[in-house]
């Protein structure tokens, strides 16, 4: 007895066990569904969050001697700063380790340091231009060697002298520099300067070698033609241009010839307004002038090719400060973005091409009098001459923000804001571009094309199959139709790529013969049996049409192939491609959205059929028959009752296969050029979501804003499709219980 | 008489007018043009797969050899030898800039695609020629045509066969080609599986050794014992090696002196040739023959030439691996699923939504859950175990990088909504009337469901599996990213312990047909094989998915009978 209810109990626990283990399966399909959204929202999140900067460490100074300059290794662990004594002094500021390391003079003893600029060009430590109260120029920069004793990691750094310790011969009348800028690469430096007696010289110095391996060097010198104020000057990091401010006007120099500097261009920023120009920098490549005025605004020009030539424009506004003038503009190094110091110690963050606000306010406890950006873009070093402090920047993905995706974006070189998706480039100071405006395009470009040939011939077909057919008939045609369903597209797209492109591209007139031809040669063998004698009728009936057909259509395409070069001889000059592109101005490419359009109906007309034909076959017979009855023709009956009962299945039918459209990557990938552009043009391709992760994805840095946005484009198909289906299931479901009731 | 003609003609006509306005009012044109959606959809269907078979099957029928003789407008008659790739005719218009004069009346002209072989003779091995132009067209006797391991086959006459540096009979040949092939065969199983073993297990070894270093446990005594074992490797790839070396001479010690189209002498060794064939020569009979091997060679080699040429076998082994994985773990989860949802779930929200959710799984797009698994489960599942499990290997990722575990887990959950689908379906048969049966009988749910319902349900589930297979083994897009490569060096499964490599990479058939057509550097010398891959891959779905559909078919059947 006691056995017995002890195996009951063992199985009622089975069943009870089982009955948890079946439920949370069943959940498990939820679960994975929420999973794939919460991941892809999880990788998207970071690119559109603002930037943070956190605190890491401080270090009281203890002599307050001006500080003129900052800066920080790529680690963020050493910093450094020269002040005005001409003092170079490092300091260990980590979490846990904050100390001075070393200090060394870097100029003659009895002089001092007036002014400090970074010098422009492509390195890690940015160089420093020097300029004491004598007027003599030296160039230092901050080196960081890293040594491993074990898996232990020191970072050891020193001053070294790219263009040698000794001042550095810039005018050849020797005469005292009052203002000077700098860029330089491995082989030549050029120094734009304002000697005492106002002279604006260029000075050249190239390298007998390389500057990375040897300061020496040859000096040549120009003098440029300039009798104004200077009141600021930049040199361009390619050696190409200068700019000089004089008052409200800038001054753009070419530096390329070696004889002469021409000026370029002038241009007066703010020629209708009160505002003046307080300070000016160039963004990170060269290309972009900041300019920083009086009323709190920061202005980025770039040349642009118009009708009179290439000319500084106005691209875009930063609004910094409510009228609190702009005291500076760090620019980063390696990408588009930049900070601003305000007279209040006020600082901002702020990318250019996104036109992203990412930080705006003040640090805690510091009013800082100068900044230096990490070479990471990682870090920031501030310091008001009392203590210096090393900032964390949050701020991996600046350059993507929901305008920049999907809003047009004036990239510089480019002559009008355009939307752009160019993901990768050979150059090294190539910008990324990311609009998803074009893919996303392209992909309604694909799916409507794809719609427009499979809608109709799936319509009809899902027609004739449920409400014409025979049974017997409908048993083999069905599941044959919806084999294609079945059919890889990866051999569809095989198929178009290679079969369909060039056979279309040869007899492209056919194709649009088949246009007329097809649904004549129904109609005319339509007549024809209507006119055929009753015995034969008998014989061939109606309904057998389909099979009946099946021979004349192959043999209007046929004869659709065969028409087609004498069309091309007769009315296009022999060749319809050079007609579209020479007569018509049309662009053709081989694998265009004609293929993918028929390539891509052929995927998802069974996914409509199928669909279709189920909501038609469904439709209650009394309702038919009631039609019938009443005196309406088949055809009547169909289009007064049975579509307009089964429409919402119908509806249904072409959203899922539109979803499908959407979603389908291979057959894209393959017939397409997978260019991004925005023309609907038939004969051109495009690069839909789907098609781009499939290319851009295996070569994507994980966790890079290009990783990011793929997986965003992941998200945007997820969404789409999300939406279609549900609809779609949810107006199936209604259909479900409205039949039920009739 | 004219006036009565004419009002018999426009009666007539108005007579003909009136039945084309009944006809069109009956609606039959409309029918008519809705049969056409249908023949229009049955046409491309069965179009696409005779276009498929076609080509595909053409692959293997060895093709004749033509010999033409061409004179162009200017310059010497040349010969031509090679097989009719494609006929096409195209406008005369388009030829008016190369100024070669036709008949008037031709509008259009004929030309074909010649396949030249002889790759290292001329740069393309393809060749329009104008049918206007050629001259003569035969079918010589004796031309050869010879399979060779680099540089595609070569088409034409064998001068001389040269025995160890000595001339010998032409009828030597067969006998010769055989032993070479099987020398060839030792090489091969000596490179993959003897000498690949000692790499492998040499590999092990340093792994170990770093993991023991790692874990401060490398002593003295473990360390000598890695390098004594190291050693006796090392040792064994010595013989192993002077034994390959030995075959090798022993397979270069033939050659074949032959002359091309051009008369040009060419020298072939032997053991580059794999199949010496005079094409014109061969019987219908000798024709199936050659055709059956090469079909046999295409599914059982692996691939030549950056996959343009030899067979697919790593293709076809890597996709029914991952396809069988991918079985494992869908079935279970979509069975329980469908159980859940049909027999256990009440008709609450919690149900619509989970029909939502399922009938979403089976509309995201694929490429959503490639990228998904890329980035959950490659790199943050497959980072997470590498860091717990393989830190010797580190930074070389083990698990964390695309591979045959990540794209069955991914195909799974792509073809989940497959099975539960079918599944649900079957179970749904059922008549309520069993499982009042057995719980009337005192079964407890678990019980009825395990020995009356499953089994019932069982080739419904399979009808699911199948389909989910068909569906996984035509899928590439999501394999791109997790897992698939144009040339995975070894196979998932082989004889190294543990025998099963669930981080290896693979090579799969759908995949194969896009490298091979798209990527590879040759696309009009690939296409034939891209035809029979693809031909491969269509008739293993279309068999799957014929047997679901007449699987389900029948279990339909059986239960309208048990209805009544």
């Amino acid at each position: 007895m006691s056995l017995h209810s002890n195996s009951n109990r063992s199985r009622q626990l089975k069943n009870s066990v089982a009955r948890w283990g079946i439920t949370l399966g069943g959940i498990s399909v939820l679960f994975t569904l929420v999973l794939i959204f919460m991941y892809l929202l999880y990788v998207i999140k970071p690119i559109f969050e603002s930037a943070k900067i956190e605190p890491i460490a401080t270090i009281e100074l203890t002599d307050t001697t001006k500080v003129l300059t900052t800066g920080v290794d790529e680690l963020k662990e050493i910093v450094y700063q020269i002040d005005e004594q001409g003092i170079f002094s490092f300091f260990h500021l980590t979490a846990n380790d904050h100390r001075k390391m070393f200090a060394e003079k870097v100029i003659a003893d009895e002089r001092k340091l007036v002014a400090v600029s970074d010098a422009e060009g492509q390195s890690t430590n940015r160089k420093k231009i020097l300029l004491d109260n004598q007027g003599e120029v030296k160039v230092v920069e901050a080196a960081f060697h890293a040594s491993y004793i074990g898996d232990d990691k020191t970072i050891s750094a020193s001053v070294i002298y790219p263009l040698g310790e000794d001042v550095l011969p810039l005018d050849e009348q020797e005469q005292a520099i009052k203002k000077v800028a700098m860029a330089m690469d491995s082989e030549r430096a050029i120094f734009v300067a304002l000697t005492q007696d106002n002279r604006l010289i260029k000075t050249t110095l190239t390298a007998e070698d390389d500057f990375n391996d040897d300061p020496e060097f040859e000096a040549s010198y120009q003098e440029i033609e300039f009798n104004q104020v200077v009141d600021n000057i930049l040199v361009s990091p390619d050696l190409m241009m200068a700019f000089i401010q004089s008052g409200d006007d800038i001054f753009v120099f070419d530096l390329d010839d070696e004889f002469q500097v021409d000026l370029k261009e002038r241009f007066t920023p703010f020629a209708n307004s009160s505002k003046k120009i307080t300070t000016l920098s160039l963004l990170s490549g060269g290309s972009s002038l900041l300019i920083g005025d009086s009323q709190g605004e920061v202005s980025q020009w770039f040349e642009v090719t118009g009708e009179h030539g290439r000319h500084f424009q106005l691209i875009r506004t930063f609004n910094v400060s409510n009228n609190e003038a702009i005291s500076a503009i760090y620019p980063e190094q390696f990408r588009k973005s930049f900070f601003t110091l305000t007279q209040a110690g006020e600082i901002g963050l702020f990318y250019t091409t996104s036109e992203a606000e990412l930080w705006k306010g003040k640090l805690e406890n510091i009013v800082p009098t100068t900044l230096a950006i990490s070479p990471r873009s990682d870090g920031l070093v501030v310091t008001d001459n009392h203590s210096l402090q090393l900032f964390y920047v949050h701020n991996e993905h600046p350059e993507v923000t929901w305008k920049a995706l999907w809003q047009e974006v004036w990239y510089e070189g480019y002559p009008e804001p355009a939307y752009v998706w160019q993901s990768t480039s050979g150059s090294d100071d190539f910008e990324a571009k990311f609009s998803l405006v074009p893919i996303a395009f392209g992909t309604i470009k694909a799916a409507f094309y794809a719609m427009l040939f499979a809608v109709p011939i799936a319509l009809f077909a899902a027609v004739y199959t449920a409400y014409f057919m025979t049974p017997a008939l409908r048993k083999k045609v069905k599941p044959t139709i919806e084999m294609m369903e079945a059919l890889p597209t990866v051999i569809l797209g095989f198929l178009a790529g290679l079969w369909l492109a060039p056979l279309i591209e040869q007899y492209l007139p056919a194709f649009f013969l088949l246009l007329i031809f097809l649904p004549l040669a129904t109609f005319l063998t339509a007549f024809a049996w209507y006119k055929l004698p009753k015995e034969i009728k008998l014989k061939l009936p109606e309904t057998l049409a389909p099979i009946l057909l099946i021979p004349v259509l192959i043999f209007a395409g046929y004869l659709a192939m065969y028409l087609s070069p004498i069309i091309e001889n007769h009315l296009f000059g022999g060749d319809v491609r050079q007609f579209l592109t020479n007569d018509l101005g049309i662009d053709f490419d081989q694998r265009n959205a004609l293929v993918v359009g028929i390539a891509m109906g052929f995927a998802v007309i069974p996914t409509i059929f199928s669909m279709a034909e189920d909501a038609i076959f469904s439709v209650p017979k009394h309702l038919t028959s009631g039609s019938l009855a009443l005196g309406a023709t088949p055809w009547q009956t169909l289009i007064k009752v049975v579509l307009l009962t089964a429409s919402p299945g119908i509806f249904s039918a072409i959203m899922m296969g539109l979803g499908r459209a959407v979603g389908e990557t291979m057959i894209v990938l393959m017939a397409t050029g997978n260019t991004p552009i925005l023309d609907w043009n038939i004969f051109e391709g495009m690069r839909t979501l789907s098609a781009n992760i499939a290319v851009e994805m295996p070569e994507s840095e994980v966790g890079s804003s290009h990783y990011r946005i793929l997986f965003l484009a992941a998200f945007v198909l997820f969404i789409f499709t999300f939406v279609f289906n549900t609809l779609a299931e949810f107006v199936r479901q209604r259909l479900r219980e409205k039949y039920s009731s009739l | 008489m004219i006036n009565m003609k004419l009002t018999n003609n426009s009666v007539s006509s108005t007579k003909e007018k009136s039945t084309m306005n009944k006809w069109f009012k009956s609606g039959s044109p409309w029918v008519w043009l809705s049969a056409g959606g249908v023949s229009l959809s049955l046409i491309s269907v069965l179009g696409l797969l005779w276009l498929i078979a076609s080509r595909g099957l053409s692959y293997f029928w060895p093709a004749d050899i033509y010999q033409f003789e061409v004179q162009e407008k200017v310059g010497q008659p040349y010969t031509v030898i090679g097989e009719i790739y494609e006929r096409e005719s195209i406008p005369v218009a388009q030829l008016i800039h190369t100024k070669i004069k036709f008949d008037k009346d031709a509008e259009t002209v004929e030309r074909i695609l010649v396949k030249t072989g002889n790759r290292e003779l001329v740069s393309l091995d393809f060749r329009w020629l104008l049918m206007p132009q050629i001259t003569t067209m035969t079918l010589p006797k004796d031309v050869v045509v010879i399979e060779r391991r680099t540089n595609g086959n070569f088409y034409g006459f064998i001068d001389k066969v040269i025995l160890s540096g000595k001339e010998v009979d032409k009828s030597e040949l067969p006998t010769l080609v055989e032993r070479v092939e099987k020398f060839q065969s030792q090489i091969d199983a000596l490179q993959k599986k003897d000498i690949g073993a000692i790499n492998y297990q040499l590999e092990r070894l340093r792994l170990k050794e770093k993991k023991y270093r790692l874990d401060n446990e490398l002593t003295i005594q473990r360390q000598a014992e890695i390098e004594k074992e190291t050693q006796a490797l090392k040792a064994e790839y010595q013989t192993l090696e002077k034994k390959l070396l030995a075959l090798r001479t022993q397979v270069a010690r033939d050659k074949l002196l032959v002359h091309a189209m051009d008369g040009q002498q060419v020298e072939i060794g032997l053991e580059n040739v794999l199949d010496v064939s005079f094409a014109n020569q061969l019987t219908f009979f000798d024709k199936v023959v050659v055709f059956l091997s090469k079909v046999s060679d295409f599914v059982s080699d692996d691939p030549r030439e950056a996959n343009t040429e030899g067979g697919v076998y790593p293709a076809i082994f890597g996709t029914v691996l991952m396809v069988l994985l991918m079985t494992i773990i869908v079935s279970p989860f979509g069975v329980i699923a469908a159980i859940y949802l049909h027999e256990y779930a009440g008709n609450n929200s919690l149900t619509k939504i989970l029909r939502i959710a399922v009938i979403n799984l089976a509309g995201v797009p694929s490429i959503v859950y490639g990228i998904f698994g890329l980035g959950f489960f490659v790199y943050v599942l497959g980072g997470s175990i590498d860091q717990l499990f393989y830190p010797e290997t580190l930074p070389s990722p083990t698990f964390g990088t695309p591979g045959v575990l990540w794209s069955a887990i991914t195909l799974a959950i792509l073809t989940l909504p497959v099975v539960i689908v079918s599944t649900e379906e079957g179970l749904a048969r059922i008549p309520a009337s069993m499982r009042h049966g057995s719980l009337a009988l005192g079964a407890t749910k678990v019980e009825t469901l395990w020995r009356i319902i499953l089994p019932i349900a069982s080739p419904a589930i399979m009808t699911g599996i199948i389909l989910a297979i068909a569906r996984a083994a035509g899928e590439v897009a999501p394999l791109m990213l997790v897992g698939v490569v144009k040339m995975a060096p070894t196979l998932p499964l082989d004889g190294n312990f543990p025998f099963l490599h669930l981080e290896r990479k693979f090579m799969h058939l759908g995949f194969h047909i896009y490298d091979v057509g798209f990527q590879s550097p040759n696309v009009e010398a690939a296409r034939p094989l891209v035809y029979a891959t693809a031909l491969l891959l269509v008739t293993i779905i279309v068999a799957l998915n014929m047997t679901a559909v007449s699987i389900r078919n029948r279990l339909r059947e059986k239960y309208r009978s048990l209805e009544h």
